[in-house]
């Protein structure tokens, strides 16, 4: 008789920390195919296609620039409102979409994960990946008006953290797939809180330097009384940094950057964990 | 031992009735909240107490079963006896309450075709994509790509987006993606129910070759018998949870189509059973009794007597009787014509005798039929009732069925007479 081998077992042990990360190796196709489904899906039957991806921050920012920074005078001093708020505005979205795009993997797609297996982290890891598509697309076009204010000489000064962009984007992505994880493992049962990620996020967005400068208002700025506070929010030294390495305005206090990459990553190993907490009953009460 | 492909260990699965806890976190919040200070809860329905409100339900009860490796396996089962259930714990879909399921290879699951299916990407890029939602690398899938296009007939429409397809396009290219994986286990849930007749069997032919050749282990629920008979070697009848079955495929489909355990019986009663609203009811059976019989099994090529017994209103129309004989899974095998019944008002009764040598070994029910024919052929029906269960077992005479196979059919026709004494030599 030779020895019966099972090469899986479905426990009914319900651990989050049963987490199917060697599955997870082998699905890189199936992540890029996602990614390339979200983004053909997403275009398909539209006549500027990709071009929208430009069309949402371009207007975010003309309205910003108008009201908050001529206007109410908010925006920065040392650079042009317009790039001032372009780069704040991508560097949001791409925060922004990745966490309410993750926080709807579960009831979203409840259709395909209730048919079949395949490592769940899947779906929220190609959701935040493909987020990225659109803000290079935005990041592209931010660059062409970087070229135009630095042949206008409008007083951007690019220096060598720009460097340091590709880790804000990832901790960026991470941190709102973490805080999507988060919500979409608890919407599984309440779906209260789908509710209150649209307006929340917004929120958010005014609790982070997007539609104004912190370093020119006396009540944020560094020594001032709220500073400690308000950069204990993760993505406000991320977006400091974004802006300093490409613009050359504001500063960059690198304990608070420090921190936030700590809280990201407790943020983002909680959301892994409830994810497959839930992940395994889900479809019972999605 | 042989090898197996799937174990389920004693597994249970719990839902629990009605909404499941609080729908909202308000909600979940409040009754929290009045359950620690004593109170009624104020999410409860009229009528329900807390307790009731977590009543739980049990899809599966301690379910066990092996499969083993290379098998195609039916899983049949009336609705809610658990079937998609277990299949849903197989795929790894949700997990049980209690046990343990044991697989060994790949599964390829087809709960619903099309799964992933996107509407607004082509047919090609569906193909890859659902491919890797099954677990098959992109290069697999190139690999593959033109015998699934082949396949699933929809060669010139692969360019097209999906939303554009017929629901029958759509089955057929799902089920070519699923099918040409390279898994071990296969799972299908009533998957065949849209194609059309010739892709159906299409699909059936090539499931028993992946699971012939390929030694694929192939798990398929339906409740289409026929092709259950079709494909399955061996099957699992579920009843509330529990495997109420498990064997040989024509015993199976006997013990899921059977109500109630009507063996030994040989009296039957049909003076309560309902009739077909054509029935007019003017002459109505009563019961149908083996009187000779000690059970309602007989061995092949032997004879039984039978008695029916009717109620007629009148004595002035004549009453023919036919009996439709059935498959037990509900197929019909023939008919036999009893003649003309001779009646006056009140009960009457007649006997028959029943020879068995024209039905295969195999368990049969029969309809009897009172019923009037004019000269035209048109028919008046008096009355149609289920009334007798039984079955032909192998004996003496069986020496021919002895090694019957399903696709024979259930009817022995006449011997092919043979003209003239010698064969000549030409």
């Amino acid at each position: 008789m030779t020895q019966q081998k099972w090469t899986t077992v479905v426990k009914s042990s319900n651990s989050a920390f049963n987490m199917d990360l060697k599955g997870l190796k082998n699905c890189k196709d199936l992540i890029f195919l996602f990614v390339r489904r979200t983004f053909v899906a997403k275009y398909k039957q539209t006549v500027l296609g990709p071009a929208w991806a430009v069309i949402q921050p371009f207007f975010t920012t003309v309205v910003y620039s108008v009201f908050f920074g001529n206007i109410a005078g908010l925006g920065a001093s040392d650079v042009p409102n317009f790039i001032f708020y372009l780069s704040g505005t991508i560097v949001w979205t791409l925060f922004a979409n990745c966490l309410t795009e993750t926080s709807h993997t579960f009831t979203g797609n409840a259709s395909i994960l209730g048919k079949v297996y395949f490592p769940r982290l899947v779906m929220p890891i190609s959701t935040a990946i493909s987020q990225f598509i659109g803000f290079f697309i935005q990041f592209t076009f931010m660059l062409g008006f970087m070229a135009y204010y630095l042949i206008t000489d409008a007083g951007l000064r690019p220096n060598i953290l720009i460097l340091m962009f590709p880790l804000v984007l990832i901790q960026l992505a991470i941190l709102g797939m973490g805080f999507g994880m988060i919500i979409s493992a608890l919407t599984t049962k309440y779906r209260d809180l789908a509710m209150v990620v649209g307006f929340g996020v917004s929120l958010w967005s005014y609790a982070s330097p997007v539609a104004y400068d912190m370093f020119s208002r006396s009540q944020l700025a560094p020594g001032s009384a709220f500073y400690n506070v308000y950069m204990l929010n993760p993505v406000t030294p991320a977006i400091n940094l974004f802006r300093y390495g490409f613009l050359g305005t504001g500063e960059i206090d690198w304990l608070f950057y420090g921190i936030g990459w700590i809280s990201t990553a407790v943020v983002a190993v909680i959301g892994a964990l409830m994810f497959s907490k839930s992940e395994k009953t889900f479809m019972d009460t999605v | 031992m042989e090898e197996l492909a799937i174990r389920v260990e004693h597994v249970s699965k719990e839902y629990r009735l009605g909404a499941i806890g609080g729908a909202t976190l308000k909600g979940e919040i409040q009754s929290k909240i009045a359950k620690l200070f004593h109170k009624e809860d104020p999410n409860l329905m009229i009528g329900e107490t807390a307790h009731g409100k977590n009543e739980r339900f049990l899809a599966l009860n301690d379910l066990s079963f092996d499969i083993g490796k290379g098998e195609t396996v039916g899983i049949i089962g009336r609705n809610g006896a658990g079937k998609s259930t277990i299949l849903k714990l197989i795929c790894r879909v949700t997990s049980p309450t209690k046990g343990n399921i044991y697989l060994n290879g790949r599964i390829t699951s087809m709960l619903e075709v099309g799964t992933g299916f996107h509407p607004e990407l082509t047919g090609r890029e569906n193909v890859y994509l659902n491919g890797a939602i099954l677990g098959m690398s992109k290069a697999e899938i190139e690999k593959k790509f033109d015998e699934i296009v082949e396949f699933s007939e929809v060669g010139q429409f692969i360019d097209t987006p999906v939303k554009r397809y017929s629901s029958g396009m759509k089955v057929k290219l799902a089920f070519a993606v699923a099918s040409h994986l390279d898994s071990e286990i296969m799972i299908m849930d009533e998957v065949l129910a849209v194609g059309d007749v010739a892709f159906q069997n299409k699909c059936i032919d090539r499931m028993k070759k992946v699971a012939e050749e390929e030694g694929r282990t192939i798990l398929y629920v339906s409740h289409n018998m026929q092709t259950v008979k079709n494909l399955c070697n061996r099957c699992i009848v579920l009843s509330h949870g529990q495997v109420a079955y498990a064997g040989d495929t024509e015993e199976a489909i006997a013990v899921y189509m059977q109500d109630e355990n009507l063996d030994n019986t040989t009296f039957f009663d049909t003076s309560g059973a309902k009739r077909h609203p054509k029935c007019n009811q003017r002459h109505l059976l009563q019961n149908l009794h083996m009187y000779e019989s000690e059970k309602n099994s007989v061995a092949y090529g032997e004879t039984f007597p039978f008695r029916i017994t009717w109620k007629s209103e009148n004595d002035t129309e004549r009453v023919l009787m036919k009996m439709i004989i059935n498959g037990i899974d509900a197929s019909p095998v023939g008919v036999m014509f009893g003649g003309e019944l001779k009646q006056k008002e009140g009960l009457n009764s007649a006997e028959f005798r029943f020879d068995t040598s024209y039905l295969v070994p195999a368990k049969y029910t029969v309809d009897v039929i009172l019923y009037d024919q004019d000269k035209s052929g048109n028919i008046m029906f008096y009355d149609r009732a289920t009334a007798l269960r039984f079955t032909v077992e192998h004996g003496d005479k069986s020496l021919k069925l002895k090694h019957w196979f399903k696709d024979w059919g259930n009817a022995v026709l006449p011997c092919i007479e043979k003209i003239d004494g010698d064969d000549k030599n030409v």
